[in-house]
């Protein structure tokens, strides 16, 4: 590497930069509608020059969207918050329960173990479409249509198993003599899983955990059928930027930069931990 | 210092059976040395009595108590692995540190008891480095203090040289009988190699297929091995083993080798007209003049100096090939014909059948050691 060519370098550069273009572009796009009123979006051709106004977000934080039919009430912010809720607690309650799981799955071979494992795992290759209906029967003869506790546990279909498999590797990576040196040190087991297991799948069970986190945020099917209005996350709540009186690209822009923005930020801090974690061979002794 | 008692342990790991009905005794601060090839269930055994494997069958006594259903973090033993087992994310010292942290002992206690163990194997300097950091043989060496640390009476070592070079592995092999000494604990040292097995143990097991085939003092194997297979796991270069059917004739037992009749001293007329092994070790045989009496003629094939002696490859007039070992610097044939001597009351002789040791006439003292 260090003996590149200067022609080779700037030739590098150069595919890398085209790269970053080409996965960066759409979202630069979206930054940039997100600051102009619909008529500058749809005016052909398109510009980049544009006096930036700050309608769109003012609109979605205060809840009242101007069209060209009246003012409609939107419940963005809401739905925002429902979002970051029901994946902040899913996440949560996936990891109390799929990391103690993954370790056991991973550390004791019982009878049928593999079988449960298998069966947790199958819940993310059947399709969603196929439950929903019988879902949503359970649910209302249960009473948890449209409350926060039913859709975390469904959201359980979504994050446990994602947890379960991709810590589950983790664990067992962890060479064995390293937790019997800790038992044999003199500590119990549960010591020895939060001493030893828990910091050394730490890597792992953040970029588990992250991942977990992307695919209740994105869901959008349980929510729909699910939740009413004031219980849904900002993928449902995004459709009600398609009015009567047209779509609202500027407002639906600036409600992806929002919407984006906990993702990202999560993604983006836990990438350095995640590269420092694994970097460090953190496993091999 | 305790006792340790193995009471019939069967281990099996679905239909393979690691470990064989085995009993074993180790008395108070005695350092047993288990011996054998690789897969022969040494680590194994060694794990079952930390308690971190269960056996199927048998009893682990421990200081005469039955440990056999209790917790590795219960039975109060030290142990270091082969592969030293580290904890990687954390420093030397707290390796070091974590059986003292598991009995609660204060904050000035555990700095006192690291640096003591710390300072006595030579690693105080890289205390605060984490395992990544740290040479192989402070690796080895941190793994030792972490065993060592918490002063257990009774300490399993899991052929701690292994993964370390030759230079290290012969720097500690002299400074361990020390160090554990020091430590007046009971011993069980798991090793492959024979003369970390003579160096160290008291007594020696050797293990195979999941059975002790013979357990006695280094000496008691080296010169009276059970069976063909533990004579050539022991020596180097190894035994020369020769098909040979020995003879009675006048007062003795005789083989014969290249029309040269050696006579066995040991043994009498009871193996005659057998079908026997003979088993030579190479430094008890030496090069001769032609003129000497008994001298065998041979052909000098090859010569290998090792350090603190020579190899030479001799072939006899039959095809039969013979190492020969001789202190370095002392001279002998580089190639060509030269003669041999064999000294017949250094001579083993096995039952070719059983492959077991044939009873030597003077030899019923010595063989008590072994196992039946």
């Amino acid at each position: 590497m260090d003996t590149m060519s200067p022609v080779e370098r700037v030739l590098r550069a150069l595919a890398l930069t085209l790269v970053v273009v080409f996965f960066m572009f759409p979202i630069f796009w979206i930054f940039l509608m997100s600051f102009q009123t619909n008529e500058t979006i749809l005016s052909i051709p398109p510009s980049i020059v544009f006096s930036p106004t700050l309608s769109n977000y003012a609109a979605l934080i205060t809840g009242k969207l101007q069209t060209a039919a009246g003012t409609l009430d939107i419940a963005f912010m809401r739905n925002l918050g429902n979002s970051i809720f029901l994946s902040v607690t899913s996440v949560a309650v996936a990891l109390v329960l799929g990391v103690p799981a993954a370790y056991a799955f991973a550390r004791h071979k019982f009878k049928g173990s593999e079988d449960i494992a298998f069966t947790l795992l199958s819940f993310r290759f059947a399709p969603p479409l196929l439950v929903l209906l019988p879902l949503t029967q359970y649910f209302q003869w249960l009473g948890l249509s449209n409350t926060y506790f039913g859709l975390i546990w469904v959201y359980q279909l979504i994050c446990l198993p994602l947890i379960l498999w991709i810590v589950r590797g983790y664990f067992e990576d962890i060479s064995a003599d390293v937790e019997y040196a800790y038992r044999i040190a003199g500590h119990s087991w549960f010591a020895t899983f939060r001493k030893i297991a828990l910091p050394l799948a730490g890597p792992g069970i953040a970029a588990a955990g992250l991942l977990a986190f992307i695919f209740a945020w994105n869901n959008f099917v349980f929510a729909l059928v699910l939740a009413s209005a004031d219980k849904q996350p900002v993928t449902v709540g995004a459709l009600a930027f398609i009015t009567s009186s047209g779509i609202q690209y500027g407002q639906i822009a600036s409600a992806i930069v929002l919407s984006v923005t906990p993702t990202l930020a999560l993604a983006l801090y836990a990438q350095r931990y995640l590269v420092e974690g694994l970097s460090l061979g953190a496993v091999k002794g | 210092m305790t006792t340790l008692h193995l009471q019939n342990i069967v281990k099996r790991y679905k239909s393979h059976t690691v470990l064989d009905d085995l009993s074993l005794d180790v008395a108070n601060g005695e350092r047993l040395v288990l011996f054998g090839p690789s897969g022969s269930g040494k680590t194994v055994l060694l794990r079952l009595v930390a308690g971190v494997i269960e056996p199927d069958e048998g009893r682990v006594l421990i200081g005469g108590e039955d440990m056999t259903d209790v917790d590795a973090e219960h039975r109060g033993v030290g142990m270091a692995f082969q592969n030293f087992a580290l904890f990687p994310h954390m420093s030397a010292f707290d390796n070091i540190a974590s059986p003292l942290t598991a009995t609660r002992s204060s904050k000035d206690a555990i700095a006192a008891g690291v640096h003591k163990v710390a300072k006595l194997l030579k690693i105080d300097h890289v205390l605060s480095h984490h395992p990544k950091a740290l040479s192989n043989g402070q690796k080895q060496r941190t793994a030792l203090a972490r065993a060592l640390v918490g002063s257990p009476p009774l300490l399993l070592l899991d052929d701690p040289l292994r993964n370390v070079d030759a230079k290290l592995r012969f720097e500690m092999r002299l400074e361990l009988p020390r160090l554990l000494a020091a430590q007046g604990a009971t011993v069980v040292y798991v090793t492959q190699d024979y003369k970390e097995a003579m160096a160290l143990g008291d007594r020696i097991a050797v293990m195979s297929q999941g059975r002790i085939r013979q357990i006695g003092t280094p000496q008691q194997i080296y010169n009276a091995p059970a069976d063909i297979e533990i004579a050539r796991l022991f020596g180097d270069p190894t035994i020369n083993l020769l098909d040979v059917t020995p003879q009675k004739s006048g007062d003795g037992v005789f083989v014969e080798l290249s029309n040269v009749r050696v006579r066995l001293s040991d043994y009498d007329g009871d193996v005659s007209g057998q079908s026997c092994v003979l088993g030579l070790r190479p430094e008890t045989i030496v090069f001769v003049d032609a003129s000497t009496p008994g001298a065998i003629p041979v052909t000098v094939e090859a010569e290998t100096p090792l350090n603190e002696k020579t190899v030479t490859l001799a072939m006899t007039a039959r095809g039969r090939e013979i190492l020969v070992s001789r202190p370095a610097g002392t001279p002998g044939p580089v190639a060509g014909p030269a003669h041999i001597a064999v000294n017949g009351a250094q001579a083993f002789l096995f039952d070719k059948a059983s492959g077991r040791l044939l009873p030597r006439a003077d030899m019923e003292s010595k063989r008590n050691g072994e196992a039946a």
